[in-house]
This record gives C-alpha cells, sequence and structure tokens, in this order.
C-alpha cells in the first residue's frame, strides 16, 4: 500500500463529476449543544411545565436539609396539629412536621425509585441484548422465564416476596428492579432484533468483533430512544409501586420519610374535613406530590417520545 | 374524451413550475422554474439523477405536492382546467379517474389484505364509472392485454400470491382501469430483475398504445426510458436541461451534461486470464433450513482479477456470497483460500482470515451504524486488524479518505449527511482499511444512479490496479458486468450454468439461460424493444 502518496484525484471525462461534491441531505452540521437548544426552543408548553416541576423535585431532593424546617424524624407534642406559622401544613399521628417529611419524602422515595428504574435497566436491558444476539436457547430460556415471571400479578407478586423477606429499603430496591426488569427485558429484546439483522452488525461479526463489542457499539446507540423513553415511564411506575407497598404496610419502614407511607398514616383525618378542610387535605398532599411528578416525567417523555420517532407535523 | 379540435390535442400544460421542499427548518427550492407540455396519447420520459426532481415534477402533474412540498410558483393545466386552482376534494375527483399513479414499489402500493381486482377496480367503482361487473369484466380483459397468465382468476388472488413483475402489471391494469387520460410512472421497472423487466415494459407500452393514453415516464435508465417514450426531458438540480424527441435526443444530445449520461455505459474493462486462483469454490451445497439454495456449485477466483457472477434474483447468487463470508456454513463442498479450506463457520477462522476477505453491500445505508462518524466507521478495523490508534489511525483514516476521492472534512460526519455515492465509498474505505486480499462486492451499485454508478466503478477499477485486490462482484446489471469483469458466472435456481472469459461468455453460441438474459438487457436503441419482442414471438421463447 504505498502508492497511495502518489495518487492523483482521478481526472473524469464528463466534466463536471467529482465524489466530494455530489449533493447529500441538506442538513447543517450542529453541535450537540445547539441541537439541544434548537429542541428546547421548540419543546410544546406541556414539556416545559413537566421538566420544570422534575427540576423542582430534583433540587428538593437534594437540598432537603436546608429546605426543610425541621428534621425528618423529629417529634413534636402535639400530634395531628392544625396547620399554623410554626407548622405550614399541621403534624402528623406522632406530631412530626408534614412539611418537612414531605420534602424528606422527595428524596427518599426519588432515590429509591431511581436507583430501583435503574437497576431494572441494567439487568433486562442486558438480558435483552444478549439473547436478542445469541437467539437460541439462551434466548428461549431468558424469554420463558420472563414470561412466567410476568404471568404472575407484579404487585401481588412483590407483597409475597417482601413478606417472606424481611422488607428494608434494599430488598425493596432489589425485588422491584427484578420485577420491572421482566418489561424492560421484552422491550430491550424486541428493538434489538430489529436493528441485529442491520448489515453493520454482519459487518461487525464479519470483522470477529467480540458479541459484547457487537452490544455496546453497535447495537445500543441505536436503541437508545425507546430505551429512554421506557425509562422515564418504568421511574413513574416503580415510583407507584413503592408508593403502593409503602400504603399497604410493607414498603420503605418509618421512620423513614415516604410519601406513599405518609397517605396511609393521614388518611384517617379525612374524616375531619368537615370541620376543618386544611386538616382534611393533609393526607392528600403526599397524594398530589407523587401525581404531579408522574404527570411531570410523562409530559418529558411523550415529547421526548415525538421527537425521537421522527413524527413531524405538516407544514 | 372528444378529439375533435386541434386545441384540445394538449393534454397538460405546466408552466414554470417552482416547487419548494422544507428540510432542516428552511424551505429549499426542489423545483426551479420547469415547463413540461403533453399531447394526448403522447409518451413523456423523465430522467436524470436522484435528487434532480424528476419524481416531484411528476407528482406536479397531478397538482399533488408530497407533504413537507409545496408549489410556490406556475400552473399545471390539465385538460382545460387549472388543477393548482381548484379545491382539493375537486382534485381528488380527479385523481385516479383522469390521471394515475404507478408508484416504484409495487409491493408497497397493494393493501396484502385484499383481493387483487378488489383494488384494481376500486377507483372506478367508487367515481361510479361503471358497474362491478363491468369493471369487473373490464379488468379481466386488461390483465389479459397486459399478458398476465390465467386472466380470469388471477384477480382472485391476494398481493403476496403473485410475483414482483407480475403485481407491476396488475398496478398498471388498476391504473388503467378508469381509462385515464393520463398515467404518471414512477421508476415502475427499477426494483425488477432484467428478464422481468422486458416483459412488464412490453405490457405497459403496449396498452398506453392502444388506448392512446398519455403517459409521464419516470426513471434514471435511459436504456429504459428509449423504448417507452416520444420525447425525453432531461433534468438536473430542479432544472430541465434539454427535451427532444427520444431519436434526436439519442443521435445528437445538444448539452453536455446529457453526452455525460449517455456516455456512462461506454465504460469497458479490457479482460486479462489468469491462472493464480486465490478463491475456489468446489461442489458447494448450502441451504437455509430444510430449503436446498445451492447446488454443488463450482466458482474460481483469479488473484487481482474480478468475476462478476450474474442472474436473476432467487438464483442464488448472495447465498454464494454468505457461504464464503462464512455466515451460512455449507452442507457439503470446500472454499478454498489461498490453495487451503477455510473453516465452514465464522467462529473457526482466525483473524487473518476474516481480515484477507471483506464485504461490501448493496445498501450502504444498512451498512453503516447511524450513530457513528466517518471516522470511527473506517478506523474500527485499523483498530481492531492493525492496532492502530491515535494519531497513527487518524493519519491511516485520511489516507483511505483520499484513496476514495473524498477529503478530510468527512471525518467527523455521519452516514445521514452524505449522499448514496458517498456512502458507498466509505464502505469501500471500511473494506480497504482492512487490507483484503478479496472483496465481495454484492450489487454495490445497483442502488445508484448512473453517473455515480460510473465514478465508483472507475474507482474499484483503479483500486484493484494499484494493490491488486480480487473482486467477486454480483450484479444483475450486463452494464457493470461490461464494465468491470475479467472473467463471468451465470448462475441459475442455484446451480451454476457456465463460467468463462468475459468475451467467451458475452458472445454466442449461448446456452439457453445465457442468451434470455442477455437479450433481456436493454439497449439504447429505440427499436431494441420491438425487435426483440419480434424476435420472441417469431422463435417462440
Amino acid at each position: 500500500m504505498s502508492s497511495s502518496e502518489n495518487h492523483k484525484p482521478l481526472k473524469n471525462d464528463s466534466q463536471s463529476y467529482s465524489a466530494t461534491a455530489e449533493v447529500g441531505s441538506v442538513r447543517k452540521r450542529r453541535s450537540r449543544a445547539e441541537r439541544w437548544w434548537l429542541a428546547l426552543k421548540e419543546a410544546p408548553l406541556s414539556a416545559w411545565f413537566g421538566m420544570i416541576v422534575v427540576l423542582g423535585y430534583i433540587f428538593v431532593a437534594l437540598f432537603a436539609p436546608w429546605i426543610a424546617p425541621y428534621g425528618e424524624a423529629e417529634i413534636f407534642p402535639a400530634p395531628f396539629a392544625p396547620w399554623d406559622e410554626t407548622h405550614r401544613f399541621g403534624t402528623d399521628q406522632i406530631g412530626r412536621d408534614i412539611l418537612s417529611r414531605l420534602i424528606y419524602g422527595a428524596r427518599n422515595t426519588m432515590g429509591i425509585a431511581l436507583v430501583t428504574t435503574l437497576l431494572s435497566f441494567v439487568i433486562g436491558g442486558g438480558l435483552g441484548l444478549v439473547a436478542a444476539i445469541n437467539r437460541s436457547w439462551l434466548d428461549q430460556l431468558l424469554s420463558r422465564t420472563v414470561d412466567v415471571l410476568m404471568a404472575i400479578p407484579s404487585l401481588i407478586f412483590a407483597l409475597v416476596l417482601l413478606s417472606i423477606f424481611k422488607p428494608s429499603v434494599l430488598s425493596i430496591i432489589l425485588i422491584i428492579a427484578l420485577l420491572d426488569s421482566t418489561r424492560v427485558f421484552r422491550l430491550t429484546r424486541s428493538v434489538a432484533i430489529n436493528v441485529a439483522v442491520m448489515d453493520y452488525v454482519e459487518v461487525a461479526r464479519l470483522r470477529g468483533e467480540n458479541p459484547g463489542w457487537v452490544m455496546r457499539k453497535e447495537i445500543l446507540p441505536n436503541i437508545m430512544p425507546p430505551l429512554v423513553a421506557e425509562f422515564g415511564l418504568r421511574f413513574s411506575f416503580v415510583f407507584l409501586t413503592i408508593a403502593a407497598l409503602s400504603f399497604l404496610g410493607v414498603g420503605i419502614q418509618p421512620p423513614t420519610a415516604d410519601w406513599g407511607s405518609m397517605v396511609r398514616d393521614n388518611a384517617s383525618l379525612i374524616q375531619f374535613a368537615q370541620y376543618d378542610i386544611k386538616a382534611g387535605l393533609t393526607p392528600l398532599l403526599p397524594a398530589a406530590a407523587i401525581g404531579l411528578l408522574t404527570v411531570a416525567v410523562n409530559f418529558v417523555v411523550d415529547w421526548f417520545l415525538h421527537k425521537t420517532s421522527g413524527l413531524r407535523d405538516e407544514h | 374524451m372528444n378529439t375533435d379540435n386541434k386545441s384540445d390535442q394538449m393534454l397538460l400544460r405546466m408552466t414554470d413550475i417552482h416547487i419548494e421542499g422544507f428540510s432542516d427548518r428552511r424551505w429549499h427550492p426542489i423545483i426551479k422554474g420547469v415547463d413540461l407540455e403533453l399531447e394526448r396519447g403522447q409518451i413523456m420520459g423523465l430522467i436524470g439523477e436522484s435528487g434532480a426532481g424528476k419524481s416531484t415534477l411528476g407528482l406536479a402533474a397531478m397538482g399533488f405536492a408530497r407533504s413537507g412540498c409545496r408549489f410556490t410558483s406556475g400552473s399545471v393545466e390539465f385538460d382545460g382546467t387549472d388543477l393548482l386552482s381548484l379545491k382539493e376534494s375537486e382534485r381528488r375527483k380527479l385523481w385516479g379517474t383522469k390521471i394515475a399513479y404507478v408508484a416504484q414499489s409495487a409491493a408497497a402500493a397493494f393493501n396484502p389484505a385484499h383481493r387483487l381486482i378488489e383494488q384494481t377496480i376500486e377507483s372506478a367503482s367508487r367515481a361510479k364509472l361503471r358497474t362491478d361487473a363491468e369493471s369487473r369484466e373490464d379488468a379481466v380483459e386488461l390483465y389479459g392485454a397486459l399478458q398476465l397468465p390465467d386472466a380470469h382468476s388471477i384477480g382472485e388472488r391476494y398481493p403476496h400470491q403473485v410475483s414482483g413483475g407480475q403485481l407491476q402489471r396488475v398496478m398498471t391494469a388498476m391504473a388503467m382501469s378508469s381509462r385515464p387520460d393520463l398515467i404518471i410512472f414512477d421508476e415502475p421497472t427499477t426494483a425488477l430483475d432484467v428478464t422481468t423487466q422486458v416483459e412488464v415494459l412490453s405490457a405497459m407500452r403496449e396498452i398506453v398504445d392502444k388506448y392512446n393514453t398519455a403517459a409521464i415516464y419516470i426513471t434514471h435508465d435511459l436504456a429504459v426510458v428509449a423504448q417507452m417514450a416520444d420525447v425525453i426531458k432531461v433534468l438536473r438540480f430542479g432544472e430541465e436541461v434539454e427535451q427532444a424527441p427520444t431519436r434526436t435526443m439519442l443521435e445528437s444530445p445538444q448539452e453536455e451534461y446529457t453526452r455525460s449520461l449517455w456516455s456512462v455505459r461506454s465504460l469497458e474493462k479490457p479482460e486479462q486470464r489468469s491462472d493464480d486462483i486465490v478463491l475456489a469454490l468446489k461442489g458447494i451445497d448450502a441451504a437455509y433450513g430444510k430449503t436446498p439454495v445451492l447446488h454443488g456449485i463450482n466458482i474460481e477466483l483469479p488473484r487481482g482479477k474480478t468475476v462478476a457472477v450474474v442472474g436473476e434474483s432467487g438464483s442464488g447468487k448472495s447465498t454464494a456470497a454468505r457461504v464464503i463470508t462464512g455466515l451460512l456454513p455449507q452442507t457439503a463442498g470446500t472454499v478454498l483460500f489461498n490453495g487451503e479450506p477455510l473453516p465452514e463457520k465464522l467462529a473457526d477462522r482466525t483473524p487473518d482470515q476474516l481480515r484477507r476477505i471483506q464485504m461490501i453491500y448493496q445498501m450502504a445505508d444498512t451498512a453503516m451504524n447511524p450513530r457513528q462518524t466517518v471516522e470511527d466507521i473506517i478506523g474500527r478495523p485499523l483498530e481492531f486488524f492493525q492496532s492502530m490508534y491515535g494519531r497513527e489511525k487518524e493519519q491511516r483514516v485520511m489516507e483511505l479518505l483520499t484513496m476514495i476521492e473524498l477529503d478530510e472534512s468527512f471525518l467527523d460526519r455521519l452516514p445521514a449527511e452524505l449522499s448514496g455515492g458517498q456512502k458507498q465509498r466509505i464502505c469501500i474505505a471500511r473494506a480497504l482499511a482492512a487490507q483484503p486480499d478479496i472483496i465481495i462486492c454484492d450489487e454495490v451499485t445497483s442502488a445508484l444512479d448512473q453517473i455515480v454508478q460510473e465514478g465508483i466503478l472507475k474507482l474499484l477499477l483503479r483500486l484493484q490496479e494499484e494493490y491488486g485486490i480480487s473482486y467477486l462482484f454480483i450484479t444483475h446489471d450486463i452494464a457493470t458486468v461490461k464494465a468491470i469483469s475479467d472473467e463471468i458466472v451465470v448462475m441459475f435456481q442455484g446451480k451454476v450454468v457456465e463460467q468463462g472469459l468475459k468475451s467467451e461468455i458475452l458472445s454466442p453460441p449461448y446456452p439457453e439461460y445465457t442468451e434470455l438474459l442477455l437479450s433481456s438487457v436493454p439497449e439504447m436503441d429505440p427499436d431494441w424493444l420491438t425487435g426483440l419482442l419480434a424476435d420472441r414471438t417469431n422463435t417462440g421463447v
């Protein structure tokens, strides 16, 4: 291969043809930051609302000790205190400040949900990719196991498992992550199979690349959009599952503040609504916090899905 | 249809058409002021490379702009009415009844859930031109006129039950069903192989003649347009280059650009014989599951030469390539590489064996990871086979880019930012990066325009001269075969019909199948199709 330096561009007899001058698709090259900025500028109102709410939650979760007026487990003498200056949203059944617990709850509930979702994506996504590349007995084994797991209603399954293993933060994370990873597995496998049959994957295999490289470099980048969108949705569902488990009493254990258990603990206050409307609202506050975050995350996911699906509005 | 006075002869008059398309947040001109006039019964060929605006102009003749496109000026006068000033609903009444459209991919244009005949008569029944029974009778007649087998019963089949060529003819019948004044054919034979293409072309031409229908025939294949059109209009960059009656255009094109289009098919490599065999397939059998595809094929590839493998789709050309690369282990026979047998399975081959046999694909789009830059794509084989990293790798990638006549401005581009020809060049560079002995080219030029094809073929020839690479060139296009090959292998139904030097294969006497294949390749002579059909009827082929 020594003659490449004395090579001259091919003189073509048809006057103007040159490979560099061929017209590709009209597209200006933009940096990642520019592309993001353009996308943000065109984001609909709902997406903006979602992003602001999510950022707000993250801010609160990160700086909880500084924002919260009192400690997470600090007990005051008056249980079920009404809303006033010292306790903005009153106190709960054993006299803990509701506002502080709401703020710490953001940190605990969201943190656990995030770790759980990440873990379920690592397990489900990894195995899904392996199944998509392997396509033989291993694929069968994994897929059928997942089918069996999915055949059992997941909330009931989680309850059963949590009563076998002691409910702790670790066991909650592991059990929910495992149950949720079945859904992630199904999605990853089905989108990865479509990519695994592309010629460029064949090129990599013909080069003798190992399966790990093919998974990471050739397939994963091309299935990211659906996975990211799914991540948002899964996060919401995990969040709801944890809240539901806490409400049932097998979730996050006291004194750790958690929105689901806060709803349960203060649920009885709702019958006082006819005497004091504010007291009646108290158990709905953590529920509203859960609802708002779920809606906000879904707004962002919807927008992201719309962008990456290539659906374009007619001009 | 009243054709009683002279002024009524003019069917379509498009004046000063400007169309813009929206992409990347801006409006770009696609058609920049083209005029087009078509008389009743006249066939106009629209030719040009991709991106010239042929299809956009064809659709504009219906008063239609694709989504994301808009008319900015001009008028489309069809049979005395200006289509652009009509309401969408009024235009819709004309579509399918007065103006019909035949798309490139018939397979994608049919609804798989309905029988062919229902789809054929749909537009005629909807417009209540005839009763259903009359339409059905008429459809059968059209099927007959289009030389479809079993004209009486073929309409009862579903789209997947007929071949691609038959489907394309049914689609023509569908367009003819309401006896339109104008049919727009958008590359209707591009997806078909040559032997089928001839049948479809002759059927289309006959039926258009018979009912005196005007047609716009869009294609990038000059030889095809020469058979079909009365006049040819050449487009480039959304502008008209020139227009002339077919014969005048073929004999004495006025513009330099048109001449360059015409000269493409004249590329021809002088053949060379060689006995130094780099790759030999000996008695290969192969099967997909239980379906046998290859039956004891023998192919020899001399070092530094090109062997073209020709045959229609389904003849086993690509399967042979899969056996050589190890993607499909053979069930019998051996592949000898430099005199030694290659392990059947991909996993058993050494990195060096993998490096020496490279492959280039038909669809460059799907052969490159859309998320990797050109540098990543070309650089990976360098890292993998030659352990080159950092500056050294970058240097080598630049060298490779120069070899394929591109420059360093392409380094950080993604595949979506390249044209079709550039994509194929990057794929060639990726194959070259491995410094292979053999490159298997699977229909590498068939998705490209003629001028771009010529550029790629010249590049491949030059690389062969400089580095002594051997090509196994799979194709169904005889012009490409003439341009690049030393030897030819003809395949038919999983068997090798013959292998020999280009001059031997391309001169008589031919085995029966080779004869059919060669005679089906359109020539630039406008009388070719007529002559061929006359020959075939006489000899009963």
